[in-house]
């Protein structure tokens, strides 16, 4: 039992796909100036890792192996338009919202990541736990960094206002920077600096190390 | 992995039955949700055209809502007369495109940057008994990035604005996405398109704040500030289509009761 949970709970922090593996970064940028669109992009990338890890683990015994990338591109590619439209169906204002970055799901690293580097070499039921997880740790950061941005950007949380704008005859000039996609960039890199000062683990070694600087310049 | 599995045969084999399997998958889900999807994306106009004719929606039925209150006609941009729905005419974003629908615009004409208009537009109407109350008109241009699409609801008058609004746009969140800010929408109601005796439309966007009252301000809007390119944008797509390529040749024959 442990060992589900571990699958679960270890990549929202330990072994979060974002700040560890740094991947899925594309996709955290554009989605989270605001808490909806980041918790609606949550669930449809959670859905998707999930299903296509599944759904890859359970025929990783008969792909060969020289097509295998294409084959998971072809299942995540189904699953990713099946969660569009879905979408569309059910929450259009969000769809709407989220336009494009919907169908980048393909393109995000974290669903061909754990498709290549988990599913294929486990069986269906851990590989679909492990997409939960990877899911869950996506979300942790897009909903950190919506949170951070849609307060200071817009002054509201899920859309209800929290600090009253100047504009709206309030007291709180909002950050414009914290709206354009740039921002989510030093949101995350401080988040991954505060996660890898609390767990030391989580630092690499250096790839290598600057030479000292022995030669002395005549200046 | 297995040798077994790298044969030709067994690679086309994979190939071919992951296709179908996923194919099918995919139309099957684009079908059963389609109706459900359309079924949005018209609520999803009517309550834009709803809120343009500052008609309140919320937490009503707003297909009922929009059958009562709002009666649909196509114009013919050229004459200015009501026309047929075409056979071939599904929505105004797809007739802009099709030439057998749409009308190439010269340089000096398409001050929105639109390319093409089509040739019939549908136009909104709100009538109380015989009296026409607002009447609700699509429009689009180009602002910074994007395409911006909204309805645009005059008075009976066929001159003043009723209300303005934006439902599908792509420009910078917190500047020139301000377009859909409820504070800056509720600057248009009131305002005048036209001079007096003259078709030849004013209304526009200006950087300096707008005093009420003063002459001329009828025809003054502030513009966003940080988003000059949009607020231009703005004032030409309300320019093009109040304009002799728009709309101005039927709200002539609207206004002498000829349509």
């Amino acid at each position: 039992m442990s060992e589900t949970r571990d699958m679960i709970v270890k990549p929202i922090f330990a072994n979060n796909p974002i700040a560890l593996q740094i991947l899925g970064v594309c996709s955290a940028l554009a989605v989270t100036s605001n808490l909806n669109t980041a918790v609606v992009m949550t669930l449809a990338v959670m859905a998707v890792t999930a299903f296509s890890s599944m759904f890859v683990s359970m025929m990783r015994n008969h792909m060969p192996s020289s097509i295998r990338i294409i084959c998971q591109m072809t299942i995540i590619a189904s699953l990713v338009i099946v969660v569009d439209q879905v979408l569309k169906a059910v929450a259009y204002d969000t769809s709407k919202q989220l336009s494009v970055f919907v169908g980048l799901i393909i393109t995000n690293c974290i669903v061909m990541g754990r498709a290549e580097a988990f599913a294929m070499k486990n069986a269906p039921i851990p590989s679909f736990l492990d997409g939960i997880g990877n899911g869950l740790g996506y979300g942790a950061v897009l909903l950190f960094v919506g949170f951070i941005r849609e307060l200071f950007g817009s002054g509201s949380l899920f859309g209800i206002e929290i600090l009253p704008l100047v504009t709206n005859d309030g007291w709180y000039m909002s950050n414009g920077l914290l709206l354009l996609p740039p921002s989510a960039f030093f949101i995350i890199g401080l988040m991954i600096w505060l996660m890898r000062t609390y767990d030391t683990s989580q630092v690499e070694a250096p790839d290598f190390v600057i030479a000292k600087n022995s030669q002395k310049e005549a200046f | 992995m297995a040798a077994k599995n790298d044969t030709i045969g067994r690679t086309i084999t994979v190939t071919v039955l992951l296709c179908v399997v996923c194919s099918v998958i995919v139309s099957a889900a684009a079908v059963l949700l389609k109706p459900q999807q359309l079924i949005n994306k018209e609520l999803d106009r009517q309550s834009n055209i709803l809120a343009a004719a500052q008609i309140d929606y919320k937490g009503q039925d707003v297909q009922k809502l929009f059958a009562e209150k709002i009666v649909t006609k196509y114009v013919d941009l050229k004459t200015g007369k009501y026309v047929d729905k075409p056979a071939t005419y599904r929505d105004a974003k797809r007739a802009a495109k099709d030439p057998a629908l749409s009308t190439a615009l010269t340089r000096e004409q398409d001050i929105a940057s639109i390319k093409r208009t089509a040739d019939v537009m549908p136009v909104y109407l709100v009538s109380k008994g015989e009296q026409l109350e607002k009447v609700i008109l699509p429009v689009h241009g180009y602002g910074l990035w994007s395409t911006l699409y909204g309805f645009l609801a005059l008075e009976g008058d066929l001159n003043t604005v009723v209300g303005f609004g934006f439902y599908s746009h792509g420009e910078t969140p917190g500047l020139g996405g301000e377009v859909d800010n409820p504070k800056w929408k509720a600057l248009w109601p009131g305002k005048k398109v036209y001079a007096e005796g003259s078709m030849e439309p004013k209304l526009g966007l200006v950087k300096v704040a707008v005093v009420a009252g003063a002459p001329g301000s009828e025809f003054k809007v502030d513009a966003l500030s940080g988003a000059t390119i949009t607020s231009n944008g703005v004032t030409k797509l309300v320019q093009f289509w109040m304009g002799k390529n728009g709309y101005a040749t039927y709200l002539t024959s609207l206004k002498a009761g000829e349509s």
